[in-house]
């Protein structure tokens, strides 16, 4: 039975301006803080000059001697300092803190700091070797190498008739988020209490014990209203909660830590740039007999997460191809630019855009189809990905495809766009296809490591309340849980309370993250409400206000008892994953889709407009189509965004752009129609069959698009974004 | 930060006379893109005209159309007339900002910024507008086509108030303006073009292609000519004898002579016979 619909909890709250994000918080005494920045690129620090006309006796004034833990932002690296002390790495990178009642003041003391920097030799092109004066990592600035070997691809190659090759590359991408990057910390009874936008608490609550030396009881982390995230609160929001933090302890008084807008564009993570190199063997029928793939990632100053955005990045890069012969060498490498970080997608927007590029080479190069070059090489159920897993759930990967053709009536306008090129001098149509897929959940053993865990507590009154980490950013998660409690128990959807994510009260559910709260956090929500009905000796036919009555009954017998139902990870059987080879079961289950674009490239310009999109998906059940859709939605128009038109500029490994007027990301007017369709294989695991859905529709519209780009003008379209000062020169060749 | 804000036009003319340095501001919204950034504008005098009644609205006097120095982006939207008779300043409002921003943005505030990108000034000049300024020492009309003389420098001196913009009452024959930006709405323009077919002849005005708004003589006198153009690329050196654009944070300056070659050669072949 499908979950009754359910409006978004929340969605009046932000409709009418009632919610309260972080820099509403209205928290007496509160101090302002601002960072101060290096204005270079690499070099030692020599000297931190403080401006003599300002009168620095009524400003708290922190740096690297004030950690009193551990100055590192910890991650799966403790490579980068909460704030630098002898060197800095990159511009922007944080080197002292103040805090005073007023932001104009400490506007104008920010620019009364300079921060004198003797300069090394900065690394400003991740893809060409570093000199031995540029090593800054090991011995090559290489944060992470990674292999996939399946078969032998390189013999393949030796023999093969026909290969194609390819190199792709694409640019940075802000989050873009509506809400700035803030927190406000506080010292409460020894507890250091920070509130804020973020992703995951308990990242952050890590983060803050580390660097301030503190037990984990002595931290309290809360997370605000968050005004988007997309990736960029996974991970940076810890720099920031340390900072705060910092500056309250040494303020003894509340610091509101807030970016404005230009700081967070230039400051804050990026999506990685990326190079791919692709040599595939094929057979003039289309099948791919051999793909040796390379696959550089620009990681940025420090390693941050660059490993596992490389690792996803290579587990996709192959497509979702049967292909015996599989090589992928995949690197994560250092520059002296800000760190690039989790976006939505992680690393698999990237590998993808290069294969299914490069999938309409071949196609080109052999004089087929596009369609027909991917009917001969989707994955078959009982074949293997590269690192050697076994597809076997059921989808109709050619279903999809052929649902996404009709849907965009593809084969018709391919003819109509034939005549129109011929009968329109300055604008050409095409339309382009990509069929890809995307990976739901941590790799490999990771969701075992993260042990999640959740609660759903039976209150008094006979109402519940579900407590998880997992945080609302805007995708659904409240909304979601509150469907699933309250599907699961009977109760009404106004029984069920969805706990504001706080280390105190919470249990530790993992990061919201990785297209996993729905499928994995989800179904321990379930786990915990059975848990819950089994605490209370009730069997699964008793529903509703049994439920409630049974819960206020236990209450009345356990005064001031505490009735928690728990759920904990437990994986799924026949996961089987070797972190050094490289091969089995990446991900416990794939979202799988076909995304058609349609464009017309005005010659005028070279500007490109998409007239139509479709994204048909199989993301398992859908728990809530209203969500469901907008996330498709919502994905299909940043990578709209990501592929025509936000570029970040740089000089010296800063963004010069760094303002909404010249970081241009689309507005309504940019986005055509998306149509949107789910065929829904119900995932046995997942919560009521779901899988992962937030990441997977970034993945699609980058190629489908240049594939249209190419259809209708012959260009590579290789490289991103494809601007219309990009595409004149490419069309120049 | 002081404001000032005086009722009448005497009143204010007063105060700029006294005071050179203050600024005038109408709608504000150049100036609030820059407010967060530009700390030593917090310490500069403003006189807010919004008191002014005298500059509201819109009139026409002897067939010429006459806008206040406050007239917005909306009111010339609204007007039914000016979309008959000068087409291009609806097409341009339409496209300057969001609805907000055209609510509170003047047209004579985008003469006065004197950005090189406005697209107002632009139609602005291809209609041959005049500028009205006021000071104390009396009246001055200046044509808008000469009235820049740099980057954000015009002949408009400290004391002198833009206090209306006066487009002469033309038919005119074809008129085109094309806004290149880098989206479809809400977008500074890399490329703007306005061209209209006066009765004595071709007008064109560019803007983001030089330091200022410029009209485009030399290739005024190629369409007027007669002369035959095959090619997009046939333009090049014609345009480059009246703007030459810079590489920035927007586009690079070959886009934009290519592109306003490309502009000019699409949207004339229709309308010159010379064009083929």
């Amino acid at each position: 039975m499908p979950l009754a619909p359910l409006l978004r909890r929340e969605g009046l709250a932000k409709l009418s301006g009632r919610e309260q994000y972080v820099d509403d918080l209205d928290i007496p005494g509160a101090l302002h803080g601002i960072t101060v920045r290096s204005t270079s690129a690499r070099g030692t620090i020599r000297n931190i000059r403080f401006d003599p006309e300002i009168d620095w006796s009524s400003f708290v004034i922190v740096d690297h001697r004030d950690v009193p833990g551990l100055n590192t932002v910890k991650l799966i690296e403790t490579d980068q300092p909460a704030l630098a002390a002898t060197e800095v790495r990159h511009i922007h990178e944080p080197v002292v803190l103040l805090a005073h009642p007023s932001r104009r003041a400490l506007r104008k003391a920010v620019r009364a700091i300079t921060i004198e920097v003797d300069p090394l030799p900065s690394v400003l092109d991740f893809t060409v070797r570093p000199t031995p004066e540029q090593i800054q990592h090991g011995s090559d600035n290489i944060y992470k190498q990674i292999t996939i070997t399946k078969g032998d691809a390189r013999s393949i190659l030796a023999d093969a008739p026909i290969i194609v090759e390819g190199v792709y590359r694409t640019g940075a991408q802000e989050h873009v988020y509506l809400e700035p990057q803030g927190m406000i910390a506080e010292e409460v009874d020894g507890v250091i209490i920070i509130r804020g936008s973020m992703q995951c608490p308990y990242y952050v609550h890590t983060a803050v014990c580390h660097a301030l030396g503190r037990e984990a009881d002595q931290v309290r982390i809360i997370q605000t209203p968050t005004g988007g995230a997309f990736g960029g609160k996974e991970e940076f929001p810890s720099g920031v909660a340390i900072h705060a933090a910092l500056l309250a302890l040494k303020a003894g008084r509340p610091v509101r830590l807030v970016y404005d807008r230009t700081e967070d564009l230039a400051a804050t993570t990026k999506r990685h740039p990326s190079w791919t190199r692709h040599r595939t063997a094929v057979a003039s029928d289309g099948q791919l007999l051999a793909q040796e793939i390379t696959f550089l990632l620009d990681g940025g100053a420090y390693m941050t997460l660059s490993p596992v955005v490389l690792s996803r990045g290579m587990i996709h890069a192959a497509g979702p191809y049967h292909c015996e012969h599989i090589s992928i060498d995949g690197r994560a490498v250092l520059s002296n630019t800000v760190p690039f970080g989790a976006f939505r997608g992680f690393g698999a927007p990237q590998s993808l855009f290069a294969v299914e590029r490069h999938m309409d080479r071949i196609a080109l190069r052999l004089g087929l189809d596009p369609v027909t070059v991917r009917q001969r090489n989707l994955l078959a159920d009982g074949q293997t990905t590269a690192t050697g897993q076994v597809v076997a759930d059921g989808v109709d990967r050619q279903g999809l495809l052929n649902r996404a053709l009709s849907l965009s009536d593809y084969a018709a306008k391919r003819e109509t766009h034939r005549q129109f090129n011929i009968d329109t001098p300055d604008r050409r149509r095409g339309i382009g296809l990509t069929t890809f897929f995307h990976g739901a959940g941590f790799t490999g053993s990771g969701e075992v490591y993260l042990d999640s865990k959740v609660a759903v507590a039976g209150l008094p009154d006979g109402t519940i309340e579900v407590r998880t980490a997992s945080t609302e950013m805007g995708q659904g998660t409240t909304t979601i849980f509150t469907q699933l409690a309250s599907d699961r128990l009977g109760l009404p959807p106004e029984a069920v309370a969805i706990a504001q994510p706080d280390t105190a009260v919470v249990p530790n559910s993992g990061p919201t993250v990785a297209s996993r709260t729905a499928m994995i956090v989800g179904r321990l929500v379930q786990e915990a409400c059975d848990d819950l009905r089994r605490q209370l000796s009730l069997d699964a036919t008793d529903r509703g206000n049994d439920v409630a009555e049974a819960i206020r009954a236990w209450h009345r017998t356990h005064p001031n008892g505490l009735l928690l139902g728990q759920g904990h990870y437990r994986p799924p059987p026949g996961i089987e994953w070797d972190e050094g080879t490289y091969r089995g079961e990446a991900y416990g289950a794939y979202g799988w889709a076909a995304y058609v674009a349609e464009v017309e490239v005005d010659l005028r310009t070279y500007g490109t407009t998409v007239l139509d999109f479709v994204a048909v998906q199989d993301v398992g059940t859908v728990l809530n189509t209203t969500l469901a859709r907008g996330q498709v939605q919502g994905g299909v128009a940043q990578g709209i965004g990501w592929t025509l038109m936000e570029e970040c500029q740089w000089e010296d490994g800063a963004m010069t752009n760094n303002q909404l007027t010249n970081y241009i990301i689309p507005t309504s007017s940019d986005i055509p129609p998306i149509r949107v369709a789910f065929q829904e294989t119900p995932y046995p695991h997942g919560a009521e069959g779901a899988k992962g859905l937030g990441e997977l529709p970034m993945d699609g519209p980058a190629p489908a698009i240049a594939n249209a780009i190419a259809a209708a003008t012959g260009a590579e379209a290789a490289v991103l974004p494809l601007t219309p000062e990009r595409l004149m020169a490419d069309l120049d060749r | 930060m002081s404001v000032l804000r005086p009722t009448t036009i005497d009143e204010a003319v007063a105060v700029l006379s006294a005071q050179p340095e203050a600024i005038p501001i109408a709608g504000g919204t150049d100036l609030m893109v820059h407010w967060p950034h530009r700390l030593e504008l917090h310490e500069k005098t403003f006189v807010d005209l919004s008191r002014l009644t005298a500059l509201r609205g819109l009139r026409w006097q002897d067939g010429d159309l006459v806008m206040g120095a406050l007239t917005t982006y909306w009111d010339v939207l609204l007007d039914e007339q000016i979309g008959r008779r000068f087409p291009l300043l609806h097409r341009a409002a339409r496209q300057v900002g969001a609805v907000q921003i055209q609510t509170r943005g003047t047209w004579a505030g985008n003469v006065g910024n004197g950005s090189p990108a406005a697209d107002g000034v632009a139609v602005l000049m291809a209609y041959d507008a005049m500028v009205e300024l006021t000071s104390v020492r009396g009246v001055d009309v200046v044509p808008l086509r000469d009235f820049y003389t740099g980057y954000k420098i015009s002949h408009r001196t400290p004391d002198q108030l833009i206090t209306a913009i006066r487009l002469p009452g033309i038919p005119y024959r074809t008129q085109i303006f094309e806004k290149v930006g880098a989206r479809k709405a809400q977008a500074i323009s890399k490329i703007g073009v306005a061209m209209v077919e006066a009765p004595g002849g071709w007008v064109v005005v560019a803007n983001s292609m030089a330091p200022t708004i410029r009209r485009c003589r030399a290739v005024e006198a190629v369409l007027n000519s007669g002369h035959p153009i095959s090619s997009p690329e046939a333009l090049h050196d014609t345009i480059l004898q009246d703007v030459h654009p810079i590489d920035d944070l927007r586009s690079t300056g070959e886009y934009r002579v290519r592109v306003m070659a490309r502009l000019l050669y699409h949207d004339l072949r229709e309308h010159i016979a010379a064009f083929s």
